[in-house]
């Protein structure tokens, strides 16, 4: 195991692993609370035409897919709050369209040298020193925005009318947790890829959810659940000789399974102990 | 009457919502430290006007001055008014806690990327203590009964440094004694933070008995007067489109115990 953490490209692989798992567990914090999680799938479905784009102009594809899908991530949002759409339709047209856009472009492409299969599904084995610096930037901005507004950001997920209502400029902060969210999702594709990527955003906050009574225990489980699984995920897949992202989604997946067996049973506890008292005698 | 400035002043009020009117020539102003109650029919525009006065609609004719302001230039203004909507349809396991709701409220006081301080906690454990919550600050919301919840969000309209308090439907959907221990609780309050109220209703009767000044709109201003004229006016009926003779004694009757 030791010997394993003496490979540099386990240890980027570890670090972009803890980084995406914060990232994720964070903005995932937001998106369960918000009921944001199918913008997050458009989201990272649009990544796909950024890395096109980036591709075909021979700049970094990571960096235009995130240009390409906080631009996307700000158009679901106009469109859906003033575009006369409902969220899910916006989402729908936004999120086709930019994947096809992405196809198109990658079969103009005369060569097939990208990492496609990398891009779709992950490959945090090959997170190269770059790749760690634009993640670890990303890291810095988008939990540094998150820190400073989380009270409003808070507000605005349990009661939006009211938070605009006592004055919060409530347009601007929706568009900002939506191009952290972009943020988020680009940094998390090299990990787990853009097919899985709503896994790591979903599923560790879902997991703070079943287990929390409060939204700073929630956000701690959720960080917690990702960096755990991105870690854990990361070992067995070299162990296992398996892919990476697909593991790290299945220990998350086994993780959530865990989480809701215990959220049932604790929930469960007070009536079984109220008929358990009944059969004793002890309460009429 | 008090000779002060009013508080909330529209005048020839008209708010257009995708092409269609739905308020027009409303005019009216209230005094500070009135209780005004807003009633009319379903439809009638009730909310749409909490609205404009929050600054959430704009008029599309007319003038409308806030705390001596338009409710689009409050901005941070904005936190001297407190809103307590409908009763919210919001997931009960959504994990807050009361004080976190509470703290909610001082969020537009404190201004962005600014961190709640230890006199914004004491506030919030003064305004949960004004609403007769004391002891349920570590509770989570959704597991409050209905009255309990509209407390909390009650206190959290006044966190802020209140001088306008507005309620849309507060009461709906909480039963006959929460709905009293509600009006009862607002009537206190206002006495002892010098509060301004509007509330909306479908009650007449209780509102009828707590407000100093009803108004009922549908569309347009029907009547505006002290709670008995307007209960017993025609121009109610007009308004509603029925007759209320069924509620003319008891109405004599709140409105004489609440005085």
């Amino acid at each position: 195991m030791t010997e394993v953490l003496g490979y540099a490209f386990v240890q980027r692989a570890l670090i972009a692993g803890i980084l995406v798992g914060l990232l994720c567990g964070v903005l995932g914090f937001f998106v369960v609370l918000k009921r944001l999680s199918f913008i997050g799938v458009g989201i990272s479905h649009s990544a796909f035409g950024g890395i096109a784009i980036g591709v075909l102009a021979g700049v970094e594809p990571l960096l235009a897919a995130a240009v390409f899908s906080t631009a996307v991530a700000w158009a679901i949002g106009w469109l859906s709050r003033k575009g006369r759409l409902h969220e899910d339709t916006a989402i729908g047209i936004l999120f086709s369209s930019a994947m096809a856009l992405g196809v198109a472009l990658i079969s103009l492409s005369s060569t097939y040298q990208v990492d496609l299969f990398g891009y779709l599904f992950g490959n945090i084995l090959a997170v190269s020193a770059s790749d760690l610096w634009l993640l670890g930037s990303i890291a810095m901005v988008v939990l540094g925005v998150v820190g400073l507004l989380f009270k409003e950001l808070l507000f605005l997920a349990f009661d939006e009318e009211v938070a605009r209502a006592n004055g919060l400029p409530v347009t601007a902060l929706y568009f900002v947790l939506l191009g952290c969210l972009a943020l988020a999702v680009v940094a998390a594709i090299r990990v787990v890829g853009i097919v899985l990527v709503e896994a790591l955003l979903v599923i560790p906050a879902a997991i703070g959810y079943q287990l929390a009574h409060g939204y700073r225990a929630m956000l701690c489980l959720s960080v917690a659940a990702a960096v755990l699984s991105a870690v854990v995920g990361l070992f067995v897949s070299y162990f296992l000789n398996v892919a990476a992202g697909a593991t790290i989604v299945l220990v998350l997946t086994v993780l959530f399974v865990a989480a809701l067996a215990i959220g049932h049973l604790r929930r469960a506890a007070p009536a079984r102990r109220l008929a358990v008292a009944k059969r004793a005698g002890a309460l009429p | 009457m008090s000779s002060a400035p009013p508080i909330v002043a529209a005048h020839d009020l008209a708010v257009d919502l995708d092409g269609h009117p739905v308020l027009w020539d409303i005019t009216f102003s209230i005094a500070p430290g009135t209780f005004l109650g807003i009633i009319g029919p379903n439809g009638a525009g009730k909310t749409t006007l909490l609205r404009v006065l929050l600054g959430l609609v704009a008029p599309s004719h007319g003038t409308v001055r806030v705390l001596g302001r338009s409710p689009a230039e409050l901005g941070r203004g904005a936190h001297q008014i407190g809103y307590v909507p409908q009763r919210l349809d919001f997931d009960p396991r959504f994990p807050v806690s009361v004080q976190d709701v509470v703290m909610m409220g001082r969020a537009c006081c404190l201004g962005l990327f600014r961190f709640p301080r230890r006199e914004d906690w004491r506030k919030v454990q003064d305004c949960i203590r004004q609403v007769g919550l004391a002891g349920y600050a570590a509770r989570r919301i959704g597991d409050l009964s209905g009255g309990e919840q509209q407390r909390v969000f009650l206190a959290r309209a006044l966190c802020s440094e209140t001088r306008l308090l507005l309620l849309d439907e507060a009461t709906t959907g909480l039963d006959l004694p929460a709905q009293h221990e509600l009006y009862a609780l607002l009537q206190r309050l206002r006495r002892e933070l010098d509060l301004t109220v509007i509330a909306v209703s479908h009650d007449l009767l209780e509102l009828g008995a707590h407000a100093d000044e009803l108004i009922c709109i549908n569309g347009t201003t029907h009547i505006h007067g002290n709670p008995q004229t307007v209960l017993h006016s025609h121009q109610l009926r007009e308004a509603y489109r029925c007759e209320f003779d069924f509620l003319s004694d008891e109405v004599r009757e709140s409105a004489g115990h609440s005085t």
